[in-house]
This record gives structure tokens, sequence and C-alpha cells, in this order.
């Protein structure tokens, strides 16, 4: 699991010659947002790059945007969150997920945090 | 506000000691949410009883110096639009100051002092971000003979929910039956206070103005009790919202009418005829010929909050208005919002869109409050 300084999170996995990134939020950042009321997701096949806004959650204080950490193209969305959406509170970094994405450039994972240097990072 | 400096209120370490997360709010640090978080406290307000401090808002005193009622009554008539004159001891109402044009400058509570040999003694709260403008404002236009005592020895809390009577009446048995929108001036447990039945979540409860020396005592006294949970600036906003309660330099401001703000249950019948007040003249044209729009509640579809500046549309995709306030409201499930939109839009299950980042999303055009007000009706 890989970390970003916008406080997401991301999971690597293969599938067949692909890289495939799970992408959810921190634990640190669900406990800062509250209670998560509405989540926005991107449409599949939808592509992105590294930075563009690619979904939105609500908490009952205000609306944060999430930002693509890497480049590529939607694979899945975690439709649970759409009747559930205090999901992300339960399980941020779990069943609280937010989309999948084919990776276009592994190399952007490059310098990413681990979760000790994450912590650390939260510490600062 | 420019300056960077913020204000504490006497409950400021008292917050901190509760968890509280503080943010800078109209010049003061103010608890936004406590560990609870924004939702349950929300919801515990409307299930129990909640303890809010509101210390930040402005308190103050409107004096004749013949010691009549009548003549304090009557200057303050010249500047809100509300009956004065009528006031009995010990009975409150909400009114607004209003400039030249009828735009609202800030709203306010007025009351009567109930207490003997102070029934002449006019006491008014008004919001913390528009405090200092409204004093010089008062102080501008008071003729001699009259003064304005501001309280800054007092502090202000609510205790909000339908078991705050549960909690108030164990010290003040008389609290139980006082009626809603009435004062008194009493000790509580030994601290002399001003008690109102009133707030501004839509439920049953009260404003207490408390001495500074007093407040942390009175605050920890109703928090062992079982029944109350501190609630923070976040949830102070959701339960307005549901009970359909204006929140300056949002849902009011200077270029919002009482009447287009659907405030006008709050002028009576003689001073919409007779006027006498500033901004007199628009609020008798907006009666008589309907204002251009009107605030409404907006109940977006699906699940999606519209935020304030969101666009409201027709349903041919023209502009027709803007929400005000939006959110998530915790005890109606889903999102609440208010906005203003042009008047023949305003009738309730009118269907409107809402633009919300880009997409036109549908909603309709609702009654407000979005939760029953649970006020005390005797």
């Amino acid at each position: 699991m890989k970390y970003t300084e916008d406080h997401e999170w991301i999971r690597l996995a293969k599938d067949g010659d692909s890289d495939i990134a799970t992408i959810g939020i921190s634990a640190h950042a669900a406990e800062q947002l509250g209670d998560v009321v509405f989540v926005e997701l991107p449409d599949i096949d939808a592509e992105f790059d590294k930075g563009d806004d690619v979904a939105v959650v609500e908490s009952v204080k205000a609306a944060s945007e999430i930002y693509a950490p890497i480049s590529g193209t939607i694979t899945a969305v975690n439709g649970t969150l759409e009747d559930a959406p205090e999901t992300v509170n339960a399980a941020p970094e779990a069943g609280g997920w937010f989309f999948k994405m084919k990776i276009t450039d592994a190399s952007e994972l490059d310098g990413m945090m681990d979760a000790d240097a994450y912590k650390k990072f939260l510490e600062d | 506000m420019n300056n960077q400096t913020t204000e504490k209120t006497q409950l400021y370490d008292f917050h901190v000691g509760h968890g509280a997360k503080m943010v800078p709010f109209a010049g003061y640090d103010m608890p936004v949410q406590y560990p609870l978080g924004v939702m349950k406290e929300h919801l515990h307000c409307r299930a129990a009883a909640g303890l809010f401090d509101v210390s930040h808002m402005g308190q103050a005193f409107i004096i004749a110096d013949d010691g009549k009622f009548e003549t304090a009554a009557a200057f303050l008539e010249t500047l809100v639009p509300c009956d004065v004159k009528s006031l009995e001891p010990g009975q409150q109402r909400y009114t607004q100051f209003l400039n030249a044009d009828g735009g609202i400058l800030d709203d306010l509570m007025v009351s009567r002092l109930g207490m003997d040999g102070h029934q002449h003694w006019i006491y008014i709260v008004v919001n913390a971000g528009c405090k200092t403008e409204d004093f010089a404002h008062i102080n501008k236009h008071l003729p001699d003979g009259l003064k304005l005592k501001i309280l800054d020895d007092m502090s202000l809390i609510a205790l909000q929910g339908p078991k705050a009577v549960d909690v108030v009446s164990k010290y003040i048995p008389k609290a139980r039956t006082m009626p809603f929108m009435s004062s008194l001036d009493v000790p509580l447990d030994g601290m002399w206070c001003h008690i109102s039945r009133s707030g501004y979540t839509g439920e049953d409860g009260y404003e207490i103005a408390v001495k500074h020396t007093d407040v942390v005592k009175m605050c920890e006294l109703f928090l062992s009790h079982d029944e109350v949970e501190l609630i923070g600036l976040g949830a102070r906003d959701s339960l307005r919202l549901e009970a359909g309660l204006c929140l300056y330099g949002h849902d009011i401001d200077e270029t919002t009418s009482p009447i287009e703000a659907g405030l006008i249950w709050s002028i009576q019948k003689h001073r919409r005829a007779e006027g006498g007040f500033i901004g007199a003249e628009r609020v008798q044209k907006d009666i008589a010929e309907r204002p251009v729009r009107r605030r409404v509640g907006i109940q977006p579809d699906g699940r999606a909050p519209a935020r304030e500046g969101t666009i409201i549309q027709n349903m041919n995709g023209k502009d027709i208005g803007i929400i005000t306030s939006g959110g998530y409201g915790p005890s109606h499930g889903g999102p609440v919002a208010m906005g203003y939109v042009k008047r023949r839009f305003s009738r309730v299950d009118t269907e409107v869109k809402l633009l919300i980042r880009g997409k036109a999303k549908p909603a309709k055009v609702v009654k407000l409050p979005f939760v029953a007000n649970n006020f005390y009706r005797g």
C-alpha cells in the first residue's frame, strides 16, 4: 500500500499484464472529513491524468475533491458507496475504496510513501 | 473581517478540554465539533439535549433615562419592523435591522425584561459577525435620554432539545411551563441568569445569559446530566437548516428584504401598514407588489448535497436562482437546502434543476422546515 500527500492510498495488483490500482482515502483523511454522506464516483472507462479531479466526497460539513494519484483508466467503482457512503468512515482503507484504475505509467508510483513514511508525514 | 487575531470565549479551555476541534468563526475561536462528531451531535440534540456556546453573539440593553419602557420601545421601533411597544414584561420577539433600501443588516432577538424594577429594559441579542456594526448603527440613531449598554461581562449558552426542559426545570421549576419566546431573570443553582425559551434548532429549549465568572460552572452542571452532550457549530448549522431558519450572511443579507426572505410573520400587521422604521418603503412595496424572488426550501433528488452558491435552473435550463444554504440533514436523512428563486418558481412542488459540478440534477421546491418544529406550546 502506498500513500500520497493528498491522503489517498493506492494498492497495486496484477491483472494479466496490466497494473490495476485500487484507490481510496486514508483513515486519517476519513477521520478529518467526519461523517461521509455522499460520494460521487467517476464513469467506467474514463481516463484521467495524475492530479485530475476524479471523484467528490462530501461530509456533513463540506465537499472535498479526490484527485487521480496516478494517470490511468477507470476499470471499476465501488457501488457500495452510493447507498452506504458511511463505509468510507467504517473501513476507509478496505471496504471504503473508491475506484480502480488501469495504470498508464507505473513510474508515477515512484517516490510515494509507504505506511511508515505516511505515518511520519502525518506526525510532521 | 481582515484582522487575523481571534478572540476566545470564556469557555475556550472548557471546549479544548472536552476535545473540541476549534475553528475561527466571526472573529472567535469556536468549537466546530466535539469527539462525538457532527452527525451524532445533531441527532443527539433532536433526541435528548445539546449544549451550545453562543457567547460570541452580541448582547446589549437599551434603557431610557426616564425609566419608561415606552421610550426605549419607541426608539427601537424606528430601527426594526417588529412591534416592540406591545411586548409584555418577559416577552421576546424575533426581528431585523434594515438599511434604507429595506435590506437586512442583521437579525436579532428583542425582549423586555420581566424582572421587577427592570421592566423598562430592552435586551437584544445580535449576530457575532455583525455586532460591531449593529451597535454603531444603534448609537448613530440613539437620541439623548437613551443608553445602549453592551454586555461585555455576560456569556451566552443554549440548551436545546426535547430533554432540555427536564434538565433546566430541576433548578428552575417554573422553566417547565414558561411560554415559548418568554424569559425569566432567576438564579439557576445559585448562578444568576437571564433565561429565555427560544433557540436556533427548531427544538424546545433555552438560551441562557450568565456571568462570565459562572459560565464554566453552569456548563459543567448541565453536562453532568446524562441527557446533555456538547454540540459544535457544525451541528448547529445542520440543525437550523433542517428547521428552516436563516443564517445571516448566507440566507439573508443587505441585498435581501424580510419579505423576500419569508419573514413577514415577524412584522406585526399595524407596523406593515404604518411603517415608521428604516427600510419601511421597501417592505411595504414588497408586500403590495409581491417580491421579485422568494426564499424557499429545496429538496434535491438523490443523495448529492447542494451547497451554498449552487445555481438553480428551471426545467428549460434557464437560471432562476441560487442556493444560499445547503448540506446534509441528519434527521431528514438526506440532502437539504434553501435558496432564492424568482417568485413564479416559488410554489411548493415546482420542479427545478441544480447545477452541481456542472451537471443539472433534479430537485423540487418544498415547504420549510424539513423537520417539524418542536417548540413548547403549553
